[in-house]
């Protein structure tokens, strides 16, 4: 029988505000002592009250509105109790009734890459149930007979991402996954680095006879570190109860965990009673009110997303998928790829343009940075500015340089921050194309390589490659290639007689 | 007699001079020694903080500086936090925590020069009426050893009855305050909920708990409300409401004239002593001399302010003392598992009163009796509230007893909570409206025993209640009568 497998994604994304979601202590804790992040809120101490940090609120709210969710106009907190060494107050401040946001929805673009790049992708829309407001819990860390706490992750501002269980691969899982990291980091809301546990998702997922329409057994899978890891535990999980459900086994219902090592899931806790949580509106926080203006004023710092701007560069520029995906890769990126365009002299042919940005970005940009080890992300800190590229590539297209020149002059650029045409007159860069001039090199060439010239004449296209390099050494890389091409065609054919 | 001195005396005294804080402190401190071993007011004396901050107070009057609470010793219920010294509870799950801050109202009293004596006794996490639930064992009643202060805030009660301190801060979240103030012929206010920052008070329910004073006379409670009040950044539920005018209401003329007391018939219920009855008629009727409008209302669900707030108070207190597992400070009985460490520690910790309140206020919050429990006793809270919204656009304070009874013996009660709870059904309805309400001295019963008459004001509306207040205690004298204490000594 053919199984079909349901899958369901909760995660949550920490925050990146400078204080924490309740108290004024720093929330920019990573790689700090132990409790050395805290206050008598955070730490739960008699008589301590949370105080709600505004900007973790509006930061919720954009995540919300670029998950096309609806945002609740009144709202309030929620006590959700239990009982665990990380949590300091027993109950986790949350919100249950009535989340910050809800009916959502987000579109991904699926792509097998496990054997290289595909052109071709699924575009799924996966609908977004929640996403509410809480606070992060403590970590606890064990070390033989003791465990030892520490409060620093205490409050942060943590939002809870739940949504339908619309997905149906371990790939629109992985889809999904970065597509939310991408969007929290375009909105500068969150770093979304899962190895850091700035975002962690639990997956739950189920199979199903394909076709029907009831759920199966559900599980929980845990401890999830990377993109990676998630995608490959789902996919695990799918073929272990395949092969369970086909040989007629019942799946348990259980919470897992992916064992990195081992690349397999491993059984954490058996099936529990459901937890009672008494959720309870807390008393010690005022309702939310979010007012019109003040969510219009969030809207607006909203910018337009990743898969957006890779639709718009595909239908305004008639980029390829592979190119838009890699632009609008970091947000930093596609912008100064937008700025370079926005100071193009000849926006009649954008296209061209854009293409020709595309592939400088591609190749010498990011070939430096890495050169240079700068993140991706720093790219407006780097000394060659986006007019500065646009200048280049049309000093190319005027044949004021050729395509070698500018990629020294790029470099250079790059190294010293100045403008490719200074660096053209300054070291006299312009390239050759006077035909008088160019004819005469060409000549040169032929004359002293009656061999290669021969072998031309023969068929063997190799060699010209040669007498080309032969020209371009003469003139020290500078002549026009196009010209040089067409002038030492003609040389050659000359010699035939 | 410097211990007899209520505050605004203490600084008249202090300001010309004829007194050191020093001289006062030490006053209060050997009266404290010599009378709190039979009354067992302070669980902490801390007189050497005590000394020291009253010579720093003798060092600011010297350099001319005079605000109402400069030097004057006052002494601090056990659930608010004071730096460097234990803040109880009342409980032995926090017999040995020290807290790193202070209370936002202790802060503002420390900022304003007031001499901290120490911290006083109250039943555990404040759940009580009767101070007998105290890890610390009970506080007596000064007017009669056998009996109990009142509570939770009996501690505070007896310290200001007995003369041990100026005045005590004391919270009242179904009449802790008032209630005691009664029961041991002071005056004891329960502010407007939201007006005093409860940063640092350690909760009970929190959508219930004020921080309030007992004292001397009307005049202190004034000034001890304007000293703590006000918005606090620490408290997201506190506000600013204008700031009491003491001088006006020291300014009082005795005339009510235009005064229009509400007096509600549900107050007055079959099975009341007669002699409380008695003495709240006739503290009306004295209202009525002085030019009151006396004016019959109804709060036509009185009657369910008992059930709904052994929902709500319970329910509120099972989440804020979850905290004390025994993993971050306080007692922690080491066990083999966590589980166990957690009911050792709570189950050793913690007393019977709390510990049933908090399987009341679990029980409420289960899935399947939240809303039967919960959300409706909060519906009926918002009955409540309107019966007092009403009220009060036809009145100005509403009139009605503190207590049903005058102090009961240690012990009476004890077995029977219902018998217990019912100690606070005139206090309640205004503690779920979030209005504010103070106790006056009006009275005694055929022993001697004390009797308040409880003034209910609107939201915010203490400046009011406080002048008709004050009205009544300046043509009285039953607030300026002192338990003899010879049994004490």
């Amino acid at each position: 029988m053919e199984y079909e497998v349901v899958i369901g994604l909760e995660t949550h994304i920490e925050l990146d505000t400078a204080s924490k979601m309740f108290c004024r202590c720093s929330a920019q804790f990573f790689g700090a002592e132990p409790n050395t992040h805290v206050c008598p809120v955070c730490l739960g101490m008699p008589g301590a009250l949370p105080v709600i940090n505004k900007r973790a609120v509006e930061y919720a709210m954009m995540v919300g509105l670029a998950l096309n969710c609806k945002i609740a106009r009144y709202t309030f907190w929620e006590r959700k109790s239990y009982w665990y060494p990380d949590l300091p107050k027993g109950y986790q401040i949350s919100q249950y009734q009535y989340p910050l946001c809800y009916d959502g929805w987000i579109e991904v673009d699926v792509r097998d890459v496990t054997s290289g790049w595909q052109e071709h992708a699924e575009r799924r829309r996966i609908r977004i149930r929640r996403a509410h407001l809480e606070e992060d819990t403590g970590k606890l860390t064990h070390a033989g007979n003791y465990s030892f706490v520490d409060y620093n992750r205490s409050g942060v501002p943590l939002l809870e991402i739940v949504t339908e269980p619309d997905i149906r691969s371990a790939d629109e899982a992985y889809a999904y996954l970065s597509a939310l990291q991408q969007i929290v980091r375009y909105l500068g809301v969150s770093s979304g680095d899962m190895e850091k546990g700035a975002m962690r998702c639990e997956p739950n997922l189920s199979l199903r006879p394909k076709g029907s329409d009831t759920f199966g057994v559900k599980v929980e899978i845990k401890n999830l570190n990377s993109l990676r890891a998630v995608r490959d535990a789902i996919a695990y999980e799918i073929e272990r109860q395949t092969r369970i459900l086909r040989a007629g086994g019942q799946i348990q219902q259980v919470t897992l965990g992916w064992d990195e090592a081992r690349r397999m899931t491993v059984v954490q806790r058996e099936k529990e009673s459901a937890h009672d949580y008494r959720y309870f509106p807390e008393p010690d926080l005022p309702p939310l009110h979010i007012s019109e203006e003040w969510l219009e004023a969030v809207r607006a710092r909203i910018p337009e997303l990743a898969l957006a701007r890779q639709d718009r560069y595909r239908r305004e520029y008639g980029l390829s998928a592979y190119d838009a995906v890699q632009l609008t890769a970091e947000r930093a990126i596609a912008d100064w790829f937008e700025e370079a365009l926005r100071t193009s002299s000849a926006p009649h042919s954008l296209p061209a343009r854009a293409k020709a940005v595309a592939n400088w970005i591609q190749t010498e940009l990011f070939r430096l940075m890495r050169v240079h080890n700068v993140p991706l992300d720093n790219v407006w800190h780097i000394k060659v500015k986006p007019a500065q590229l646009m200048q280049l590539i049309e000093l190319v297209e005027q044949g004021t340089i050729n395509l070698n020149t500018a990629k020294q002059v790029f470099e250079e650029v790059f190294q010293t921050g100045e403008d490719p045409r200074a660096i053209v007159e300054a070291k006299g860069l312009a390239q050759i194309s006077d035909v008088p001039t160019l004819r005469r090199v060409v000549e040169e060439v032929v004359s002293a390589h009656p061999q290669q010239v021969q072998q031309v004449l023969n068929g063997q296209e190799k060699v010209f490659g040669f007498l080309m390099g032969q020209v371009m050494k003469a003139t020290r890389g500078k002549a026009n290639a196009q010209l040089v091409n067409q002038l030492l065609r003609e040389a050659i054919e000359a010699s035939r007689t | 007699m410097l211990h007899t001195l209520t505050v605004h005396a203490a600084r008249d005294l202090l300001r010309r001079r004829a007194c050191s804080s020093v001289e006062l402190t030490q006053a209060f401190l050997e009266r404290i020694t010599a009378l709190n071993p039979a009354l067992n007011a302070y669980i902490t004396i801390t007189p050497e903080e005590a000394l020291q901050m009253a010579r720093e107070a003798d060092a600011r009057i010297a350099a001319g500086e005079d605000t109402p609470l400069l030097g004057v010793p006052i002494a601090i219920k056990d659930v608010l936090s004071t730096r460097g010294v234990r803040t109880t509870a009342g409980s032995r799950i926090l017999a040995n925590y020290v807290p790193t801050w202070d209370a936002t109202a202790v802060a503002k009293l420390r900022a304003l020069g007031a001499v901290f004596l120490g911290k006083l006794n109250c039943d555990e996490f404040a759940m009580g009426s009767s101070t007998e639930h105290s890890a610390f064992g009970p506080t007596r009643n000064p007017w009669d050893l056998s009996r109990v202060p009142g509570g939770s805030s009996g501690g505070s009660s007896a310290a200001v009855a007995a003369d041990l301190c100026c005045a005590a801060l004391g919270t009242d979240t179904g009449g802790s305050i008032r209630q005691p103030a009664a029961l041991c012929n002071v005056t004891g206010l329960k502010n407007t909920y939201g007006r005093v920052s409860r940063y640092g008070l350690i909760a009970f329910a929190s959508s219930l708990d004020t921080v309030g004073a007992l004292t001397k006379d009307v005049l202190d409670a004034a000034i001890m409300l304007r000293a703590m009040e006000g918005a606090d950044p620490f408290d997201s539920t506190s506000v600013d409401a204008t700031p009491i005018d003491v001088d006006a209401i020291a300014a009082t003329e005795p005339r009510l004239h235009g005064v229009r007391v509400g007096v509600p018939e549900e107050y007055f219920v079959e099975g009341m002593q007669p002699a409380v009855e008695r003495a709240v008629r006739d503290a009306i009727a004295h209202l009525a001399d002085l030019g009151a409008h006396l004016v019959p209302i109804h709060l036509p669900h009185t009657h369910l302010g008992l059930p709904v707030y052994y929902i709500i108070a319970p329910a509120e207190a099972s989440a804020n003392l979850a905290r004390f597992d025994g993993v971050k400070y306080g007692l922690r009985i080491p066990s083999a598992d966590l589980i166990s460490m957690y009911r050792e520690t709570r189950g050793q910790g913690f007393g019977s009163e709390v510990k049933r309140r908090i399987m009341l206020g679990t029980y409420a919050l289960s899935a399947g009796y939240y809303d039967a429990y919960y959300i409706r006793a909060q519906k009926v809270r918002t009955l409540i509230k309107r019966d007092f919204e009403q009220a009060f656009e036809r009145v100005d304070v509403i009139a009605a007893p503190v207590s049903p009874t005058t102090a009961f013996r240690i012990g009476e009660r004890t077995d029977d909570p219902w018998q217990m709870y019912l100690a606070d059904i005139f206090t309640l309805p205004a503690s779920l409206a979030g209005v504010c309400a103070i106790s006056v001295p009006c009275g005694f019963d055929e022993q001697g025993l004390p009797i308040g008459l409880q003034l209910i004001g609107p939201a915010f509306g203490e400046q009011r209640l406080l002048s008709v207040a004050h009205a009544y205690q300046r043509t009285t004298d039953f607030h300026q009568k002192k338990p003899s204490l010879d049994q004490a000594l």
